[in-house]
């Protein structure tokens, strides 16, 4: 199994939430971020003050998935998330050791 | 002029508004989020204070007789010998002394040890407002600024704006720099609040403009002929000033940063509000429309100074209130018109130089009274009870420290801010939505 970890932009987070169940991804979880890549981040002015805010929101997708499926989320978030422009996120990739479905206790492919 | 009692109850009531909520909100929103209820709490203990002063002393200094400088204290002391239907005349006043000193809170934002505020505002009042009050106001022959200089204040370009935005920039200075001032991103925290601020602003300053009228009838016919003339003409452009001013420091701000903001906006307001209310009887609206628009521009410029020069005037008492009280009461000078209150021409309607010169030194007496008395005042307390909470008392948050409270419970999920996207994934639920 692996963990897909994807960090875009807010306004793309419906399209792929979209994109993804069309595929047949079940569940994720979801958190609201902030951070910064290469854009670092924007200005914003007070009565002539500028400042540089740093930090910029972001929406984490975290979804757990079998092998076989991991290339395809992967896929479907970059096609669904991309604008082409500078800070639209980034997705991975990383091993899962064990997954366990709380309500039953199943293990595994069978909890994913 | 029954009618004009009534609306001096109406009048007093919205310039009281103007301190309790207006300035606090106005204010607040400005503020950062630990810092917000200090903010609104020294606008509300100001009230308190002032208003208890002035029905002691602060009306007989003001009003109670010549004098140049201010009239003796203790002459109508309590309102000793001021009958009943006297009152709302001296509650009136009353509400002009308690904004003046407001006004004064947003230059030391964040940092001012509660204890010296509450010193503060009494010894101030005492010093600079009434003293003001009763040269400007009173205008007795003797009076400094309107008997004896005769600069034109309708409602507190000098005795109200310069005097506060004075004192301001001098406690700014005493007090020092918020830490991180100039390093660090000291944004507003809540501009719905300063919004919501600036427009109850301006609703009380039409009784604070407006309520000013003084009659010089001989007969009850001519004053309720002045109250219907003068009244519109007061209202009219106390309007057209602060539409044009919101005009002015957003073309300018969107000249000099691409972004007319909402920040601007009700700065704007506030300072087309401040510039008007020495010449609001004085000119007429095309006047008017010309003051305000200067007032918003040249403050939106204004308003910048302080990171040139290095003070930290963190709310811009300066910017706005000394600057545009400067315009308003020397653009008399130029725009005053003889069908006007004070019956003088200015420089565009062939008065000459007179009239400007007039307003000019009145200004520079404001100045200098208020900046001198001010630093004595301040540094009084500075070496006594000291202005400043410690280092970490201020990093930590003077809300907490000084009043042991914060403003808001809220948590959010993941840091920062939110963007809203997720919340609103949960709110709409409608028959057969999918999961």
């Amino acid at each position: 199994m692996k963990l897909v970890t994807a960090v875009i932009k807010p306004h793309k987070w419906e399209d792929v939430r979209e994109a993804l169940e069309t595929f047949g991804v079940t569940g994720m979880t979801v958190s609201e971020v902030s951070g910064y890549g290469r854009q670092k981040g924007h200005t914003e002015v007070y009565r002539g003050a500028e400042y540089d805010i740093a930090l910029v929101p972001k929406i984490r997708i975290e979804i757990v998935v079998d092998d076989n499926d991991a290339e395809d989320v992967v896929g479907i978030v970059v096609k669904t998330a991309q604008t082409g422009r500078i800070g639209d996120g980034k997705v991975w990739v990383s091993p899962v050791e064990t997954v366990v479905r709380v309500r039953t206790g199943e293990r595994d492919e069978s909890a994913v | 002029m029954d009618g004009y009692y009534a609306f001096m109850l109406v009048a007093t009531a919205f310039v009281l508004m103007m301190t309790v909520p207006a300035l606090a909100l106005f204010y607040g929103g400005m503020s950062r989020s630990k810092s917000v209820l200090n903010m609104m709490m020294m606008s509300y203990i100001a009230v308190a204070i002032v208003g208890i002063l002035y029905v002691a002393v602060g009306w007989s200094m003001g009003f109670g007789g010549g004098g140049t400088f201010f009239h003796d204290p203790f002459d109508l002391f309590w309102l000793d010998g001021v009958t009943t239907d006297g009152y709302i005349g001296v509650m009136f006043q009353a509400t002009f002394a308690i904004i003046t000193v407001a006004l004064i809170s947003g230059a030391v934002a964040d940092r001012m040890k509660f204890a010296a505020w509450v010193a503060f505002v009494p010894i101030w009042a005492l010093v600079c407002y009434f003293p003001m009050a009763h040269m400007v106001f009173s205008c007795t022959d003797d009076s400094l600024i309107c008997g004896r200089i005769g600069a034109q204040d309708y409602a507190g370009g000098t005795a109200v704006h310069i005097n506060a935005g004075m004192a301001g920039l001098v406690l700014a200075v005493l007090i020092g720099k918020r830490i991180g001032f100039g390093k660090e991103a000291l944004r507003p925290h809540n501009l719905t609040l300063t919004m919501l601020g600036a427009g109850l602003l301006w609703m009380g300053w039409y009784g604070f403009n407006v309520g000013s009228i003084v009659f010089g009838g001989a007969t009850d016919e001519e004053n309720t002929a002045q109250f219907f003339s003068e009244t519109g003409r007061t209202f009219a452009n106390t309007t057209l000033a602060t539409m044009a001013a919101i005009l002015g420091w957003l073309l300018i701000e969107y000249l000099m940063h691409r972004k007319a903001t909402s920040l601007g906006a009700a700065s704007g307001i506030v300072a087309g509000l401040v510039a008007i209310t020495p010449a609001c009887g004085a000119v007429d609206i095309e006047g008017a429309v010309a003051i305000g628009a200067v007032a918003g521009a040249v403050c939106a410029w204004a308003v910048g100074l302080k990171y040139r020069l290095g003070y930290d005037d963190s709310l811009d008492v300066v910017g706005v209130h000394l600057v545009g009280g400067i315009i308003g009461t020397v653009l008399i000078g130029v725009f005053s018109t003889s069908e006007g209150a004070g019956g003088i021409d200015g420089l565009l309607y062939g008065g000459g130089l007179g009239s400007l010169g007039d307003q000019a030194l009145g200004a520079l007496v404001a100045i200098a009274f208020s900046g001198v008395l001010t630093a004595v005042v301040g540094l009084a307390i500075k070496y006594t009870i000291g202005l400043r909470v410690s280092e970490e008392d201020e990093v930590e948050g003077i809300d907490f420290v000084a009043h042991g409270e914060s403003a808001y419970d809220i948590h959010t999920s993941g840091g920062g801010g939110g963007t809203g996207v997720l919340a609103a994934r949960t709110v709409p639920v409608t028959e057969g939505a999918s999961a």
